[in-house]
């Protein structure tokens, strides 16, 4: 079963990259932007087939060490 | 005295410590294995900077698991003095015996400098060398030394003189100019409530030799030797 | 049946007279792998093969010389029973594809050939060369290169501790990123890659193997061309936590006596690394390819063999040792796997599957590579410009000439590349980077390595004999101003095309003047490395003959100096010949636009003598500053010094009969400057040795003043100094 993991700012987190970035596409001629954030993707192969038992495993991971919970939320999507 | 110093894959300057506390206390601390989670008994604890694991995820993110880091925040919990020097503040973080987080570099570039600091608690084992107010000139070394934590926290710390050190001006004003990673209140350096730990982003291990340019350093390792001379 | 069709070999970079060899040498048609090897092997970044004829002429030996060029990097003795390991590399082509990949590998590269040897690292460098500032890939390129070299040397925790930084149209679609890493070592404890012991186990250690850089060293050896976009692929991917890991285990490994043979496995990959280990240990070697650790599906043994993956070594243990050494590289989380034996056969043998898909006799594919002595035409010398002559249409003052020039893309502080460079882990930065040399101290004495890396490639354009003499002798001179005995240099040689006959010409020109200085400075070439096909659609880039310096310092705490105004009130004292030589000088560039003209001549006896001299000086403790004079004569030079000391200057007269902006801005070589407080004493003992010396002002205040009445307060020549980089490289 293959996990995604999505780890973005919390909201009221100041993101510098997400400003340069943003930055660097106002001069690349792309208007419109209100904002940019930048997260993480992280993608985990696993053997665990049950959905349950997966989902579980993968909230352990990201409470533990994938995301900073002082700064960090994250979003799980399991493909079956 | 006797200290430790918790050397991780990827740590850098666990000689550069090595060397600053030989020099202070006449005798070389144990060099300890993260691996190996009996740490021996100790005066002091201190984990030091470097890239440990390379910074991969977050900085000291993975460090702050490894065998023996739990033993050191139990020995924390006991009163044992730690001090994280940059990647170990980081990883001080992470393992949450000091709050808040480092996060990346305000001008999102690696920053190699001398930093002026004004000293604002001179009470504790680390810093009575130093009297309150006191402007030294340390070196920084990190593209990860922008210290964040929410408003109830900042003002626990401000509240409690838990900011050990702040980035201010040779003149000692602390302000934004003088800030050269965008922490939060110009925090370099905080302790934690019982205030045998202390995190910092500068390197005092790396002014505390003449020849490489400054000894406003020196002080911190002289008055933890003494401090935990007298103690034993 | 091979298969080997003439388009397979022209895409493989052989030329059919190339592969005509190689069927002799085989007795048959190879097959693909074996033609992959010819291929890779045969390569100019791998057999230099036109620029060995011409390296040959470059002397190599010196008492303190341990071990000259044809390891993995040169060996010098640097007293205390330690030695001193070092080379330069170049990663040009990389890097103009993928800027921080390219630099970051390249200083991966370079740290790993000295490692092999034995030794620590303890200090990185670098030359750098990016095209005009106006060019609208330049930005990217420096931030990039700049992000990358930090991005690995931070990250290994060895400190970047100086370099050079020049703009230049010619380097426009190819930039060159020359690497330096040097490494001290226990003299008696020196590895070398030479195989040996029948039946010794063959090792493999640290990263997997994937498809990286396959085809990076044919990838150096070609022109770009509008396709070179295309190229991505090939550029490898650098993982300093790896290579941490694999300095420290290899260290570990090296502090016993298990390893026989050990080599880095760089261009080329395993392919290069065990067919010079077998080379030059005069054996064979088979492999097992299943064995290999590989991180990717289904790789064919061409892929193995050629893959350019980062952080791999390949060693030849004692027999009986190999789980000792196991046990070391599995604490440091890392691949470690017995692939082969040595044998006695001479012969390359690689199995896969059972089957043997290669079989390569050794000796000739190493010295029957090809050598070419190619066509060459000497550069047209050009005329010395008289001062009037160069002056035409330049009226202005000195200080503001000066003003303008601190704040030029040639002259202004390169903070901002430094800062992004821990330049102080390892606690033994005793001279920092901006100054002429950076000074590390050897742990746990007060010896240091003075260390530097120069080159002025506009000189070499218009003379390249002139420009390799002047290239070592700015080396020796940076060296000699930090007090240190310089003692070996090793150089990255970065030329445009080979087959053109006027290029070919630059390569030869530039190694005879860098031969001569070579004797005539007892400062030997150790190492090196020579990067070809610098050309982007027939444009070559400025004949660029790199050097990288090292010299010792005996005490750090008295024999050293540093270029700053140390003090007020000191006299400042010039040392050397003035004659106001202007042709190919930066006020030309800045105020004329021209780029003409005889580059200045550089007289050998003259650097000896005056070099000599002022080193005698600074062991005396005579005086308390110096700083050799180069890019923008002796006018820079002074801001500079008063910059760096924070103090300023009251200049005395120019002398007559010279044009002042002659003076203050000529190039004029062998020169330096040095603070005193006995200047009398000074002037006479330069007088007794027979060096030209003049007292050329006095220090103190916070204003830089000319005897013509003109100044230049510290704070407006500070801030023309600091802001034209951060400025530039923020704008977009």
């Amino acid at each position: 079963m293959k996990a995604r993991v999505h780890i973005t700012l919390k909201n009221g987190v100041l993101d510098p990259q997400g400003k340069a970035i943003e930055h660097a596409l106002g001069g690349l001629g792309f208007s419109g932007i209100n904002e940019v954030r930048q997260g993480k993707y992280i993608e985990l192969d696993l053997r665990e087939t049950d959905e349950t038992s997966a989902r579980a495993a993968v909230e352990a991971m990201c409470e533990k060490l994938l995301a900073n919970t002082v700064i960090e939320n994250y979003e799980i999507d399991l493909d079956a | 005295m006797k200290a430790a110093v918790i050397v991780s894959p990827g740590s850098n300057c666990d000689r550069d410590v090595q060397v600053a506390l030989r020099q202070s206390a006449g005798a070389d601390p144990i060099m300890h294995w993260h691996g190996d989670p009996d740490l021996p008994y100790v005066d002091l604890i201190v984990v030091p900077g470097g890239f440990s694991y390379g910074d991969y995820l977050r900085a000291g993110a993975m460090a702050a698991h490894s065998p023996v880091i739990r033993e050191v925040v139990a020995r924390a919990n006991k009163g044992v003095p730690v001090l994280g020097i940059c990647n170990g503040f980081q990883i001080l973080t992470e393992c949450g015996l000091l709050p808040g987080v480092l996060m990346r570099n305000a001008g999102l570039k690696f920053i190699c400098r001398d930093v002026d600091l004004r000293v604002e608690a001179a009470d504790t084992v680390f810093t009575r060398a130093y009297v309150n107010g006191q402007i030294i000139r340390i070196p920084v070394a990190h593209n990860e030394g922008n210290y964040f934590a929410d408003e109830d926290t900042l003002n626990r710390l401000d509240g409690d003189n838990r900011v050990a050190f702040r980035y201010c001006t040779p003149d000692g004003e602390v302000i934004a100019r003088a800030n050269p990673n965008g922490a939060s209140r110009n925090i370099a350096g905080i302790l934690n409530e019982a205030r045998n730990v202390l995190g910092m982003m500068p390197h005092p291990e790396r002014l505390a030799d003449a020849a490489l340019g400054g000894t406003d350093g020196r002080p911190m390792f002289d008055s933890l030797v003494e401090a935990l001379a007298a103690a034993a | 049946m091979s298969g080997i069709t003439p388009e397979i070999v022209a895409e493989h970079g052989l030329t059919p007279d190339e592969y005509d060899r190689v069927l002799k040498i085989m007795g048959r048609a190879p097959n693909l792998t074996e033609l992959g090897i010819f291929s890779v092997m045969w390569s100019e970044h791998c057999s230099y093969k036109s620029s060995k004829v011409w390296l040959k002429k470059l002397p190599t030996e010196a008492p303190w010389v341990i071990c000259g060029p044809g390891e993995n990097a040169g060996v010098i003795d640097i007293g205390g029973g330690k030695a001193c390991i070092f080379k330069m590399e170049s990663h040009n082509h990389p890097s103009f594809i993928e800027p921080y990949q390219g630099a970051a590998t390249g200083v991966g590269g370079i740290l790993r050939d000295v490692f092999t040897m034995g030794a620590r690292p303890v200090a990185n460098m670098n030359a750098l060369r990016f095209g005009s500032p106006d060019h609208p890939k330049t930005r990217h390129l420096v931030d990039g290169v700049v992000a990358g070299i930090g991005g690995y040397g931070n990250c290994m925790g060895i400190p970047t501790v100086g370099g050079e930084t020049n703009f230049d149209p010619s380097y426009n679609g190819n930039i060159l990123v020359n690497a330096m890493t040097v490494g001290i070592a226990d003299a008696d404890k020196i590895f070398y890659s030479a195989a040996a012991g029948i039946g010794n186990p063959v090792v493999y250690v640290g990263s997997k193997t994937g498809r990286d850089g396959i085809h990076g060293a044919t990838m150096a050896s070609a022109e770009f061309d509008d396709d070179s976009e295309e190229k991505r692929p090939t550029v490898q991917v650098g993982d300093p936590f790896t290579e941490k890991l694999l300095l420290e285990a290899c260290l570990e490994l090296m502090a016993t006596d298990a390893i026989v043979a050990i080599q880095d496995m760089g261009a080329a990959g395993l392919t290069s690394s065990s067919v010079e280990m077998s080379d030059k240990g005069g054996v064979g070697i088979e492999f097992d390819l299943d064995l290999v650790p590989v991180r990717e599906e289904a790789m064919t043994p061409y892929e193995i063999m050629l893959s350019e993956s980062q952080e791999r070594m390949l060693m030849v243990l004692k027999p009986g040792r190999e789980d000792m050494a196991r046990a070391i590289f599995e604490k440091w989380e890392l691949d470690f796997a017995v692939i082969g034996t040595v044998t006695d056969t001479n012969r390359l043998v690689l199995k896969a599957g059972g089957e043997v898909v290669c079989d390569i006799p050794v000796p000739p594919l190493v010295a029957e590579a090809p050598e070419y002595e190619r066509p060459w035409e000497r550069t047209p010398t050009s005329p010395v410009l008289s001062a009037d002559d160069a002056l035409n249409g330049i009226d202005m003052s000195a200080t503001d000439a000066l003003s303008a020039m601190m704040a030029s893309p040639d002259l202004c502080s390169r903070r901002w590349v430094w800062e992004q460079y821990d330049h102080m882990v390892m606690g033994d930065t005793v001279q920092r980077p901006g100054g002429d040399a950076a000074v590390v101290r050897v742990h746990g004495t007060n010896r240091g390595l003075a260390i530097t890396t120069d080159c002025t490639p506009r000189y070499c354009v218009a003379d390249p004999v002139d420009g390799g003499r002047q290239a070592v002798a700015e080396a020796w001179r940076n060296l000699t101003a930090a007090g240190a005995k310089p003692l070996a240099i090793t150089d990255n040689m970065n030329f445009g095309n080979p087959e053109r006959p006027e290029i070919m010409g630059q390569f030869a020109g530039c190694i005879e003047g860098m031969a001569e200085a070579c004797r005539a400075l007892d400062f030997p070439v150790v190492s090196g490395n020579v990067s070809l096909y610098n050309e982007t659609s027939g444009a070559g880039i400025l004949p660029t003959p790199a050097i990288g310096g090292v010299g010792l310092i005996e005490d750090v705490t008295a024999n050293m100096v540093s270029p700053r105004f140390a003090d007020a009130e000191e006299d400042i004292v010039l040392i050397g010949d003035t004659a106001g030589h202007l042709g190919r000088s930066l006020l030309l560039r800045q105020f004329a636009d021209r780029d003409d003209g005889a580059p200045p001549p550089v007289d050998l006896a003259a650097e000896r003598r005056n070099g000599d001299f002022v080193r005698s000086l600074i062991r005396a403790g005579s005086v308390t500053a110096c700083h050799d004079l180069s890019d923008g004569g002796l006018l820079v030079a002074l801001a500079e010094m008063a910059l760096a000391g924070g103090i300023g200057a009251k200049l005395a007269e120019t002398p007559d009969g010279l044009p002042a902006l002659a003076w203050w801005f000529g190039e004029d070589q062998a020169r330096y400057v040095v603070t005193t407080n006995a200047a009398e004493a000074l002037l006479a003992e330069a007088q007794a040795a027979n060096v030209p010396a003049r007292l050329v002002g006095r220090t103190g205040g916070t204003v830089l003043t000319l005897a013509d009445g003109n100044s230049i307060p510290l704070t407006d020549l500070r801030n023309a100094h600091e802001n034209w980089l951060p400025e530039y490289m923020a704008a977009s």
